[in-house]
């Protein structure tokens, strides 16, 4: 029987990943939890056998429903009936599916109800239900909201809301985009303003773009802070669907991801909770709310191509032209190839940050129940660094690579690519937002930039480049060209101490870096197991040609040209 | 309502449906160490009937119940996975050999030793054997009522229930009072997906013969949480005939095996007049299929 994730071995690899012992460690508190729950793991195996299980579970049915459903709910859609929101028929069979074996609330704690899974496993059914269908892949995903309320939310408020996830099968959505507010949401004008009669906060306004609005439970930002208009005015409110306070006044119509409901919301008076401190909402809570956002668009990301890909093969394998299946020319495998290729690089690199997203949020909820030695509170810091650097890498990099690899996939299936008539124009389509939502392409080299300037990419290049074996010299030899080269480069841009200039090559430094950290991270994936020798070789090589190229344009690039850039555009 | 009692009959067999080039030997037989073993899907589909009842009626168990070698432990383990209570498994090398009548009868015996239930539901039929006999044969035994063909329980009382039969010409609907038993038609709502907690929490059930090869730790782990044993009842335990068991219970002899290739149709549509009776059992004593 068909199953994404035993047809994937790759997933079972990185959950054996050697540094899952110490998360699965922290995370299960020493194994602790066996004598109150019956469904808590005894020991580290029985943990990563219980994340296999489990796993296969999401991975059949990935297969045989959620795929299933994938081109009616594409053609479908959700659409509005009496102000609220109704899923295509197969959005709610498939989420009725996941809910009832248990898969939502995947990571949070079992006194929730949840699996108190690490976030590794979560991501990896991510992934595959990304696979399966990506527009469903966020109605799934934003279980994410759970997270934020257990980390900031009041004891009362974690009683009341997070077991209804695994329970209820509770939806969610993040409600904070605005029709002035997108990227910038410092702008957002949303009013919370306190009902002394009811003792509680009211919302008014507009909400636009809200992916899975008229959700359950929404995280809602707003503007709590008279007079104010900036970050510091605004606060994170948990919004109760119970309340039927808010009004869908419009969905979009969309390219892709069709299945995933995107909402104009009206909130009229609604009633709400403050979560944590008034004032926090965008520069904290937001901010954690992103991150997993971001690492779930990398899944994501990384389910699309992995889709492409397949139906990429199976359409170069079958399509006989001139005498011999397409798959036989070297411009079509070059192109098969090149994807499976990055495929691997990319999940060498959404599970290594996996990892470190992982090990900082362990260290944060075991500091809750214990005070950390000086050497886990260094290692936290460390993690979190790592983590913070390379969430938008993977979100960066995933999410461009997904795309090329959707366009090539297409161009394999050629003419019929272009019609309705196989999967991939549903899965070309689909993969376009990812590089755009949860922060654009652009906006991520903001962020990642920092692992530049701050050498935090530099570091890790080098921790990575003493574990590489005696067997993988040449590549390593490689290796240590990129990084001199881009050194150099780096200390080009930086040495004219000018932010446009930094800014314009800012993805340029930042594409050098990542290529470098993913060719080494597969190297070291293929030390572990042989299966990744090639995909590590082949992906040095294009990393060289094409931080070579970016080097290129670096070096011949003169400063002045800045200004030239914005004279060819002028009025 | 009150809370029911059902019993749910399961089998594991060979995955018939993906069978490889070396499913049979030279002899005709089949190469059980080849093909690999699932749960009965129609067995699966009753399962499901039964979960579902559990949904809708408050503090009703679901007990399955299976005949079959150490290895039908699997399914045990499915079907706790799946959501059953409790998992009973009757097992006995000197069960080995049984034909329908002696698998109903064994059965017959092992729920007279449940003694308290409402319900028992099966699949209509087995892969494997394709008899379709084991569930009426069994509730024969038991003196009670039996439904076949279902693909639907659409009202349930404290004493009656009304089920959906799936026939050739239509659905039928037939009320029955309980206890009775149901054979679930493969039509029937697939069974569905194993629940993650369970799972994590009875993936070390094992039978006793399991635990015979166990290692410490897992008896140990058997000490503390009683729900990880499935019951394994041999023929002291049920209380059986030693002549109505396995071989010497089963008149079903093989008298020669054939490799035929179908080019009828699998299934006969007859009318109940006498003479087309009359005509199908001629047919069956000149194949020698009766007789």
């Amino acid at each position: 029987m068909s199953n994404f994730y035993n047809d994937t071995p790759d997933f079972s690899f990185h959950l054996s990943h050697p540094l899952m012992k110490k998360v699965v460690a922290l995370k299960e508190k020493n194994f602790n939890e066996a004598k109150e729950f019956d469904y808590a793991p005894i020991n580290h195996e029985d943990a990563l056998d219980s994340y296999n299980k489990v796993l296969e579970i999401v991975g059949e049915i990935c297969a045989i429903t959620i795929a299933e459903n994938a081109e009616s709910v594409d053609t479908e859609g959700p659409k509005i009936v009496n102000n609220e929101v109704v899923y295509a028929k197969g959005t709610t069979e498939n989420y009725q599916a996941l809910y009832k074996a248990g898969m939502i609330g995947m990571t949070l704690p079992r006194k929730y109800a949840g699996l108190n899974f690490p976030i590794m496993p979560y991501v990896m059914a991510g992934e595959m239900i990304a696979r399966a269908d990506a527009g469903f892949a966020n109605i799934w995903g934003l279980q994410d909201c759970a997270e934020t309320i257990y980390e900031f939310g009041s004891e009362e408020q974690k009683e009341t809301y997070l077991p209804r996830f695994n329970e209820q099968g509770d939806t969610a959505a993040m409600v904070l985009t605005e029709p002035d507010a997108g990227s910038d949401l410092q702008a957002v004008s949303l009013k919370a303003s306190w009902d002394e009669e009811n003792k509680l906060w009211r919302l008014n306004g507009v909400k636009r773009f809200i992916t899975n609005g008229d959700a359950d439970i929404s995280l809602v930002l707003a503007r709590s802070v008279d007079g104010t208009s900036d970050a510091r005015g605004l606060s994170m409110f948990i919004y109760d669907r119970k309340n039927k306070a808010v009004k869908v006044r419009h969905l979009e119509h969309k390219l892709g991801i069709v299945g995933s409901p995107t909402t104009e919301l009206v909130f009229n008076n609604a009633p709400a909770e403050l979560v944590g401190s008034e004032k926090f909402g965008l520069i904290k809570y937001v901010m954690s709310l992103m991150n997993s956002a971001r690492l779930g668009v990398g899944a994501q990301s990384v389910g699309i191509a992995e889709a492409a890909y397949r139906e990429a093969v199976k359409y170069a394998r079958e399509r006989t032209q001139f005498g011999q299946p397409i798959i036989q020319f070297p411009a079509v495998y070059e192109m098969i190839t090149n994807m499976k290729v990055k495929i691997d690089g990319l999940r060498a690199l959404l599970y290594e940050t996996t990892r470190f997203v992982d090990l900082t949020k362990a260290y944060e909820e075991t500091m809750k129940s214990r005070k950390l030695e000086k050497e886990e509170r260094m290692e936290m810091k460390h993690y979190g660094k790592l983590a913070n650097v390379f969430t938008p890498l993977i979100k960066l990099m995933g999410s461009e690579a997904s795309n090329s690899i959707a366009y090539d996939s297409l161009q394999i299936h050629g003419g019929t690519g272009f019609m309705k008539d196989f999967p991939i124009e549903r899965i070309y389509r689909d993969a376009r937002i990812t590089s755009i939502y949860e922060g654009t392409s652009q906006l991520q080299v903001v962020a990642a930039i920092r692992g530049v300037t701050t050498g935090v990419y530099i570091d890790q290049i080098r921790v990575y480049e003493a574990e590489v074996s005696e067997e993988n010299q040449k590549l390593k030899e490689t290796l240590q060209e990129l990084t001199t080269q881009y050194t150099k480069a780096v200390e080009k841009v930086e040495a004219a101490e000018n932010q446009d200039y930094l800014d314009f090559h800012a993805r340029r430094l930042v594409e050098m870096a990542g290529n470098i950290l993913t060719s080494y991270l597969l190297i070291l994936d293929s030390q572990r197991n042989k299966v990744y020798e090639k995909s590590a070789k082949l992906f040095v090589e294009l990393a060289a040609a094409e931080n070579q190229k970016n080097n290129d344009y670096i070096y011949r690039f003169d400063i002045s040209e800045l200004d030239f850039y914005k004279q060819a555009i002028a009025e | 309502m009150n809370p029911l009692k059902i019993i749910v009959l399961a089998k594991q067999v060979p995955d018939t449906r993906n069978l490889g080039s070396d499913a049979m030997k030279p002899d005709g037989t089949v190469n059980r160490a080849k093909i690999p073993t699932i749960f009965n899907p129609d067995d699966l589909s009753a399962l499901e009937m039964a979960l579902h009842i559990k949904d809708r009626v408050p503090g009703t168990s679901v007990t399955v119940l299976t005949m079959g070698p150490p290895k039908a432990a699997d399914i045990m383990r499915d079907s706790l996975y799946l959501g059953a209570d409790k998992a009973i498994m009757i097992s006995d090398r000197r069960f080995g050999g049984a034909d329908t009548l002696a698998t109903s009868y064994t059965i017959a015996q092992a729920i007279k030793k449940i003694k308290d239930y409402d319900l028992i539901l099966g699949g209509r039929q087995a892969i494997d054997g394709d008899t379709a006999q084991v569930g009426p044969q069994t509730a024969e035994k038991l003196h009670i009522n039996q439904v076949t063909y279902a693909i639907e329980i659409s009202e349930i009382t404290d004493d009656k229930i009304v089920v959906k039969r799936k026939l050739d010409k239509g659905i039928e609907i037939v009320e029955a009072l309980m206890p009775c038993l149901i054979t679930v038609h493969g039509s029937a709502p697939e069974c569905r997906m194993p629940v993650a907690k369970r799972v994590m929490k009875y993936k070390y059930a094992r039978s006793k013969t399991e635990m015979t090869k166990a290692e410490d730790w897992l008896q140990e782990l058997h000490k503390e949480r009683p729900y990880l044993k499935i019951e394994e009842w041999n023929v002291e335990d049920i209380e059986a005939e030693k002549e109505k068991i396995g071989l010497a219970g089963s008149p079903t002899k093989v008298k020669s095996i054939e490799n035929v290739v179908f080019t009828a149709n699998e299934s006969k549509v007859l009318s109940d007049s006498e003479a087309d009776i009359e005509n199908m059992i001629k047919e069956l004593i000149d194949h020698h299929t009766i007789g």
